[in-house]
């Protein structure tokens, strides 16, 4: 009888606490329906908590050109025009509020002089636009939502996972999962669910992101029936640590380039200079000494090109090392130190501004950033695709199950700038937890299936049975998962080709024959082992619809780059590409031509490109 | 390549012991890749909690040879590894399992101090004033990732079990990162010298010593606030003051 295990009762229930689901609950909270929150980790300590630069808005504390026109217009530039436009219109809208909002619950950025939020250069940002608090950002946010939140009676269930969602009829009834701590499965019957479980860099070997990052939102929502769409682009962040070993991936902040930092090559080259794409320009320095004034807040100086987009960036430094220009442990040099030869006191002022970049060198590759270069390479960083929403109410095609953040798709288009994340995160939270709990006061409560809990929980069950039954034999969930991101790494990475793609489809099939069949030991109580096998199914289902969505996008265009064909087609340039669940099993894609954009907007693009 | 022995504390609320395990370490290896590699290899059951894996999340906090520590952040040329590295959990909170501890008293604890409340905003558009330099020292406070290890090493905590009388050190920065923000009209100083048990701490700065983020806890965020304790309730002149003030 599934009415065994423990169950919830919510009119709303938000998948994850990082900034978007934290967002969400307190404005469903604050809406005034109960809410329950779901995180696998410790709250506070979701992803959010890394992000390090800022969060963009075009608040024009620095700069008083910026508007939302100029950030929107930025916003589909990076994303090479396939985002969502109405998501891009109401990110640069209502951003600035979004950060204001912040402050008045406790957030603390850093100033101007006039005393009001400063703020920074980033990539592909046409003005100063990150709100900062040096390069801790994420953590400023994830706490004053922490701190705010835990006042606005939210009920939050912390180290809990969920499995899948639950179903009555096409509308979304709730999730089935468990405690980390005791294993023990939970039910939670909820007339709106919204799913905030950030990204899905765990499937591949190199990435920035933690053991969380496994997909779970995607796959739970493509499980429950929702589309996917966009999931061809992912971005490499161009500048992950290399060395040690140990800490490959770990995420060097762009706010090292925005304060100055410069990209060499093993011949002391900026290599950057060399390969400007047209659309930007007439917005970047051919000059370093004007670089160099951009992000000394000159304004009449054009950006240095090591802040175009993270896309091109990370290509441009793929090339270096496949030529053979590359450092040392196959990265490239970013330098910082050099900026005392500009201006006094450069050490402390590196400190002061780059202060977890300074201590996370320090500390893991005994490497002093005010003396030496870094070595940096691409890392797998952030999903642009996801969860396809409506952009105004962040509602996937389930009725009752919406998605904001990371795994939500459309905002970022082909490509993401950086500070558009944290922003994301604030603008479409709000709005999924303001429709989730409009969604719930106006529909009738849900019955929850019994016979789909109890298959949920038989399936959960299977591996500790191959592990009992198999004596040994069978595949361990860590082999599995090394192998898996082995091969994204090399088949389905930062440079793609058909036949290494098809490969990669052929092997994921035999991967999820072995993933239903993985063994694990020992008990149910907090057990990492068994919290892997069952992150493997989500990882194979985002696995999948990548390499599927990468192999039909026959065109190179932001986080997606064909070796076999590397130039932007104008035919794929009109559409997306959709994929769902067929009545078989079997994932289906389809092309989806891009809705025109409404005069006005096309204006503003025209107006910002001149 | 070298060869390492990591005595890891394996058990549950019940029972438990050092266990030894021994595996292969490479340059540049920090202690959390040492357990994770046990982990995939050796004890797939074996529980630890991690997220960032760059000392900036605060989770994987564990006592490295005694020592309050963050595993992520103790490269394996920073302890002796020519004898075996013992991995602990932290003493200060009840055992879950192998690493993994109960921490959730400190997430009540936060619950309980009062939340910030600003000032109206200074500017038409809703919005604050505030200068570098007046919010310098809250930045300080705010960089707190919350790891638990000053709770882990303070005596009052750790070897007094206090946890009903006294927040611990985490959350006196927390109390200080409020009272001393440029917008905040709370009053949270009653409650110091009361139900929050801010005479415990004898400044032994243990605390400071065992924090990732260096922040200067006992200096900057406790002495200051036992400071205004004292103002506020034993300082003779500020006491006939408040009696004799004019009212309204």
């Amino acid at each position: 009888m599934a009415t065994s295990y423990e169950t919830f009762e919510y009119d709303v229930l938000v998948i994850g606490a990082g900034g978007a689901g934290l967002r969400a609950a307190i404005e469903a909270s604050a809406a005034g329906v109960s809410v329950g929150l779901v995180c696998k980790s410790l709250l506070g300590k979701a992803h959010t908590v890394m992000a390090e630069g800022g969060m963009a808005a075009a608040m024009g504390n620095v700069d008083d050109r910026d508007s939302w026109k100029v950030h929107f217009a930025d916003t589909m530039r990076g994303g090479q025009y396939v985002n969502n436009w109405r998501m891009a219109e109401l990110h640069a809208k209502e951003a600035p509020s979004r950060v204001h909002e912040l402050e008045a619950w406790g957030a603390v950025f850093d100033r101007t002089k006039e005393g009001k939020i400063s703020q920074r250069n980033f990539g592909g940002h046409r003005y100063p636009r990150l709100a900062h608090v040096g390069d801790r950002t994420g953590l400023e946010m994830i706490r004053t939502l922490q701190d705010h939140g835990i006042h606005q009676g939210i009920t939050v269930h912390m180290e809990w996972t969920i499995v899948t969602l639950l179903k009555d009829g096409d509308r979304i009834a709730g999730a089935f999962g468990y405690d980390r701590e005791r294993g023990r499965f939970k039910i939670f019957k909820a007339k709106a669910v919204v799913i905030a479980s950030g990204g899905l860099g765990r499937a591949f070997k190199i990435t920035s992101n933690s053991w969380e990052g496994t997909g779970d939102g995607h796959s739970l929502a493509y499980h429950a029936g929702a589309e996917l769409v966009d999931m061809e682009f992912i971005q490499f962040h161009p500048t992950g640590m290399i060395w040690p070993p140990s800490v490959q991936g770990i995420l060097v902040t762009e706010s090292v380039r925005g304060e100055g930092g410069v990209l060499r090559n093993k011949d002391g080259k900026r290599f950057m200079y060399d390969d400007i794409p047209d659309n930007y320009k007439s917005q970047t320095s051919t000059d370093p000494e004007e670089g160099w004034r951009y992000t000394q807040n000159d304004k009449n100086a054009r950006r240095p090109p090591e802040l175009l987009t993270r896309d091109h960036v990370a290509r441009c430094i793929n090339r270096e090392v496949k030529a053979g220009r590359g450092s040392p442990h196959g990265g490239v040099f970013l330098d910082i130190s050099w900026i005392k030869e500009k201006i006094p006191n450069a050490p402390e002022h590196i400190k002061k501004k780059l202060p977890s970049m300074y201590h996370q060198f320090m500390q893991l590759a005994n490497l002093d950033i005010t003396k030496e270069p870094m070595e940096v390479g691409p890392t797998t960083h952030y999903a642009m695709g996801g969860v396809r929403v409506n952009g105004d109410t962040q509602m996937s095609s389930v009725p009752g199950l919406f998605a904001a953040g990371e795994c939500a798709a459309g905002l970022h288009g082909a490509n993401r700038l950086g500070g558009n994340s944290l922003s994301d995160l604030l603008v479409f939270g709000k709005r999924a937890g303001e429709f989730a709990a409009k969604y719930a006061k106006e529909n009738p409560n849900v019955q929850l299936n019994d016979a789909q809990i109890e298959e949920a929980a038989k399936h959960a069950l299977e591996p500790f049975e191959h592990g009992a039954a198999e004596g040994g034999s069978a595949d361990g969930p860590y082999q599995v998962q090394h192998e898996l991101q082995n091969m994204m790494q090399d088949l389905v990475g930062i440079v793609r080709r058909e036949d290494e793609m098809q490969k990669a489809l052929e092997n994921l099939q035999k991967m999820k024959e072995r993933a239903s069949k993985v063994a694990v030991y020992g008990h149910r109580e907090y057990n990492p082992g068994w919290h892997t096998a069952l992150d493997l199914k989500h990882l194979l289902t985002i696995s999948e619809a990548t390499t599927l969505a990468a192999l039909e996008r026959k065109e190179s265009r932001g986080g997606h780059f064909r070796e076999d064909f590397p130039d932007k087609s104008t035919e794929d340039a009109k559409m997306n590409i959709v994929l769902k669940k067929g009545p078989d099993g079997k994932m289906q894609l389809r092309r989806e031509p891009i809705p025109p954009m409404p005069e006005e907007l096309k204006q503003v693009i025209e107006e910002m490109s001149k | 390549m070298s060869t390492v022995t990591f005595k890891i504390w394996r058990g549950d609320k019940e029972s438990g012991k050092l266990v030894d395990y021994t595996t292969e370490a490479s340059e540049g290896m920090v202690v959390l890749d040492v357990v994770h590699k046990i982990q995939a290899t050796q004890a797939n059951d074996m529980a630890c909690r991690w997220n960032c894996k760059a000392g900036k999340c605060g989770s994987c906090s564990a006592e490295i040879n005694g020592k309050p520590s963050l595993m992520c952040m103790t490269r394996l040329d920073m302890i002796p590894i020519d004898k075996p590295v013992t991995i602990q959990p932290m003493r200060a909170f009840p055992s879950i399992r192998d690493l993994v501890t109960d921490v959730s008293w400190n997430f009540r604890v936060k619950k309980k101090i009062k939340q910030f409340k600003p000032r109206p905003p200074d500017a038409p558009d809703g919005t604050w004033r505030m200068q570098q330099e007046d919010v310098d020292r809250v930045q300080e406070f705010r960089k707190c990732i919350e790891c638990f290890l000053c709770q882990d090493v303070c005596h009052v905590l750790r070897d007094h079990h206090k946890h009903e009388e006294f927040i611990g050190p985490r959350y006196l920065v927390y109390t200080a990162a409020l009272e001393m923000h440029p917008l905040d009209t709370e009053d949270r100083i009653p409650e110091l010298k009361e139900a929050h048990g801010i005479g415990y701490c004898n400044i032994t700065k243990c605390c400071t010593k065992v924090c990732p983020e260096h922040i200067t806890i006992t200096d900057n965020a406790i002495i200051p606030l036992k400071e205004r304790v004292v103002d506020d309730f034993y300082d003779p002149l500020g006491w006939l003051w408040k009696i004799l003030r004019p009212k309204g």
